[in-house]
């Protein structure tokens, strides 16, 4: 995606729009913070098989077999091609994915799958969820795609009160719809407007019985989305769509899975704790390398991979340690994940008398997103970097 | 209701740019449809088969003829189809009969337990008892419901006793739901029954999305016996645009579901005349390319021959769906919670009572027949009041489901967070002993701790 822009600028300069001036990936000729990230040298992502294969989180025969360089649509296909080769009740539908998807990242399935498996349904978000909700509760595993999150809504009641209470009002029954998952793109990408910016994950952290998942990087996408598959809860699967070509890591090769409900600690630090998840990670590596370097302070980072259930432990054992905590999201900040991190935080006895700063948040403001004025709004480097050091110095 | 704006673009860019990884765009395979000159008729994908017209005409509803409703047997219990046969000897006709009756005596019950304070909420299903018993009979033990409430005859049809219709109603330890779900929201794995939802025509594609499961099942393992998917809704529901989405993705995706609508006049208040202006929800069924029949709902041989005819229809050629409309009228309340009387006229409710009901017309019918009478009538209705009656009390008399249940089937396995919120309940429990009544519960606050 990444690229895209870059060339999308590239083609506006000699195009009709030539008195454009500044293209969105570039910067300011001073800037030191906000520098577009660098997703060729970030250590957040695999760039070789060693690193890729290290995770004590894979499976033996992972760690001793192969890798392949992915970007992040390619490793949501490569989960979703095991996923049907493993499990013959697994079905992959939405709109546009038997072509491969608008995003690609179904390409080949239903070459490979059969169209009867790998399908396209009608243009309708309550029929598609609803419709996976039915095969789910008759004992299939269907991954249904939203094309993106923005247009959720339509299938909202499918997914809050039919997938989220399904388990729950068919009681001793058994039946449930926890086969079921939906994939959606999701987050700012540069240029998407009002709605195909959308970062909706709490709207879905608040629904009790859904697990709301975001990941990070290709080897995650792969893992954690096989999980999703697998498991036997409806989960949300967020992916960020400004990653699908930016994020090219080496992927291990096979059928592995990575803990659901469990963050990753990144980076250990002992001064302040950030938490996050998605694509701000990058952002908050970026900027906690600056403010080590200039503050001469380590700054712990934690990805909490799945947003509810979440892992509270990981992040009170890093709070009670560093005694201050940042909760960066791109969603805006009013009833966000960041209110309910903090919430919890500040809520924990052992945690709370550990503080020795107010608990930060750094997200998008409380307005919908708009085109022109985007890089003022998604949390940057500057603002993550300007709540570290007013953390510290509190 | 979207731009896909970012879609169009991506599309554009991608092959241009990233040749390696996007390979060719695949060219759309209704694009060798093309219109050839000259032609009479339309050859665009999205129409095909339409002729030309020079005439300025727009289609009025109103000129067309409505749709003719289905009936074996008249109000008078007289057969009108000639070329019809029971398919059934007259002891099953009888047992049709009973659990029709079944219902129409719990439904009484029920409605007076509710307003003495005995249950929190009742839905009768009165006038509708030939609908949901007559189309259950002819569908296969294995074929999967869905329903939206007022379906007591499916569940009754498919062997609820008296005791498993109470355990819900009173939600006691034999409530499937374990106590979570309003009376009357029944359920069962035994019987291929999902439970009820009180959100309207969230069911249908769920319908839909069960029946592409029957039909995956059976390509995986093809000797698996030939299921279809049956679900019931209201004409009210049938506004809402989950039975758009049904009906056009069942369409699209050839599944085997016979949709039942029971268009009985009424959504609690509000007359069909407000609810739609076309020709009830059949013929929308024509619009989606989906089989449609009306019938008589009030004839359970009409509603029979029509369930059975489709369910070999759903089954047909790898699967279709089937819309069925049942006219009724419901006869009752809409529930505990309505007084009827208060938009329409007693008369009206009492003309439908006596002169066209599903009971007396499938009794008349069995009485021409030889093989009913006043006598049987009366015992056949004392034994289902007792029955039920008896069901009632000992259901009352039963445990209400552990406390744990409350925080139990959220997730497959209670999370860290759901253990910890009931440790706290339990705290609270035993701070506070006055304030709380929780001897009704198996195992008391106790299980809380477990």
């Amino acid at each position: 995606m990444q690229r895209e822009i870059l060339r999308r600028c590239a083609t506006r300069s000699v195009g009709p729009i030539v008195g454009l001036k500044r293209c969105y990936s570039t910067h300011p000729p001073n800037a030191r913070l906000n520098v577009p990230i660098d997703y060729g040298t970030t250590p957040l992502l695999s760039h070789n098989s060693q690193s890729a294969l290290k995770s004590t989180e894979l499976p033996p025969e992972i760690r001793n077999g192969t890798t392949k360089k992915m970007n992040l649509f390619q490793a949501i296909n490569d989960a979703l091609g095991i996923a049907l080769a493993e499990d013959e009740s697994v079905l992959v539908f939405g709109e546009d994915v038997a072509f491969g998807g608008v995003f690609r990242c179904t390409m080949k399935l239903a070459e490979t799958h059969g169209t009867e498996r790998v399908f396209n349904t009608p243009l309708s978000e309550q029929g598609l969820m609803g419709f996976g909700i039915g095969l789910a509760a008759e004992g299939m595993r269907p991954v249904a795609e939203i094309q993106f999150a923005d247009y959720v809504y339509p299938a909202f009641d499918q997914l809050v009160n039919e997938a989220a209470k399904y388990r729950y009002r068919e009681g001793t029954c058994g039946r449930s719809a926890g086969g079921l998952t939906v994939r959606m793109p999701c987050g700012g990408v540069g240029h998407g407007g009002l709605y195909h910016s959308q970062s909706p994950e709490s709207l879905f952290t608040h629904i009790p019985g859904l697990r709301v998942i975001m990941p990070r990087s290709p080897i995650q996408a792969k893992g954690l989305l096989l999980a999703a598959i697998r498991s036997n809860d409806p989960c949300v699967f967020m992916e960020p769509k400004i990653l699908y070509r930016a994020a090219v890591e080496h992927v291990p090769v096979g059928s592995y899975e990575l803990p659901l409900s469990k963050a990753e600690i990144l980076k250990q630090g002992k001064d302040v704790t950030i938490i996050s998840y998605g694509q701000p990670l990058y952002t908050c590596l970026s900027a906690l390398q600056r403010a080590e370097q200039d503050l001469g302070i380590s700054v712990e980072l934690i990805d909490l991979r799945t947003l509810y259930p979440w892992d509270k432990k990981t992040v009170f054992d890093s709070v009670r340690k560093t005694g201050r905590a940042i909760v960066v999201h791109e969603a805006m900040v009013n009833a966000g994940v960041g209110a309910e991190v903090a919430a919890a935080i500040q809520e924990d006895k052992d945690t709370f008398i550990r503080l020795e700063a107010p608990v930060a948040r750094v997200a998008g403001w409380s307005i919908h997103n708009p085109l022109l004025f985007e890089r003022f709004h998604i949390p940057d480097v500057a603002r993550i970097y300007d709540r570290i050091k007013s953390v510290l110095s509190y | 209701m979207k731009c896909r704006t970012l879609a169009r673009l991506s599309l554009r860019h991608r092959p241009l740019l990233h040749p390696a990884v996007g390979g060719t765009l695949q060219v759309r395979a209704a694009s060798n449809l093309s219109q050839r000159p000259d032609s009479t008729h339309l050859s665009f994908p999205g129409a095909l088969k339409s002729a030309f017209t020079s005439t300025l005409k727009f289609e009025n509803p109103e000129t067309r003829p409505t749709l003719p409703t289905y009936r074996v047997v008249d109000q008078h219990g007289v057969v009108v189809d000639q070329s019809f046969e029971p398919d059934i000897s007259d002891e099953k006709v009888i047992e049709l009969y009973k659990n029709m009756l079944f219902v129409s005596v719990m439904d009484l019950i029920m409605f007076d337990a509710q307003r003495q304070g005995r249950v929190s909420f009742y839905m009768v299903s009165a006038g509708e008892e030939a609908v949901s018993v007559g189309s259950t009979s002819v569908l296969d033990h294995e074929d999967v419901i869905f329903c939206q409430y007022r379906e007591q005859g499916a569940f009754r049809q498919r062997g609820f006793t008296s005791r498993d219709f109470m355990g819900q109603l009173l939600a006691n330890v034999r409530d499937p739901s374990r106590g979570r779900n309003m009376p009357v929201h029944y359920g069962s794995k035994e019987l291929n029954i999902h439970t009820v939802s009180s959100t309207l025509a969230t069911q249908l594609p769920h319908a839909s999305g069960a029946a592409y499961a029957l039909k995956m099942q059976r390509l995986r393992d093809p000797s698996a016996k030939p299921r279809v998917v049956a679900v019931y809704f209201g004409e009210g529901a049938a506004s809402e645009g989950d039975f758009h989405a049904a009906l056009n993705i069942a369409a699209t995706r050839s599944c085997p579901v016979i949709f039942i609508c029971r268009n009985n006049g009424y959504a609690i208040s509000t007359p069909t005349l407000e609810q739609y202006r076309g020709d009830g929800i059949a013929s929308r069924g024509i619009g989606y390319g989906i089989e449609t029949i009306r019938v008589d709902g009030n004839d359970i041989w009409a509603v029979r021959e029509a369930t059975k005819k489709a369910r070999k229809m759903a089954l047909e050629g790898g699967g279709r769906p089937v819309l069925i409309e049942a006219m009724t009228y419901r006869v009752s309340h809409h529930s505990t919670s309505d007084d009827s009387f208060a938009y329409r006229a007693r008369i009206e409710v009492e003309d439908w009572k006596r002169r066209d009901n599903p009971l007396t017309r499938l009794r008349k019918w069995m009485e021409a027949k030889g093989c009913w009478d006043e006598v049987k009538e009366k015992e056949a209705r004392d034994s289902a009041r007792k029955d039920v009656l008896k069901a009632f009390s000992e259901a009352e008399r039963e445990k209400k489901p552990p406390m744990r249940a409350m925080f139990e089937d959220i997730y497959e396995d209670l999370t860290d967070d759901l253990k910890s919120q009931m440790k706290e309940l339990k705290d609270i429990l035993d701070k506070y002993p006055d304030e709380y009544e929780v001897g009704e519960f198996e195992g008391g606050k106790e299980s809380l701790s477990k």
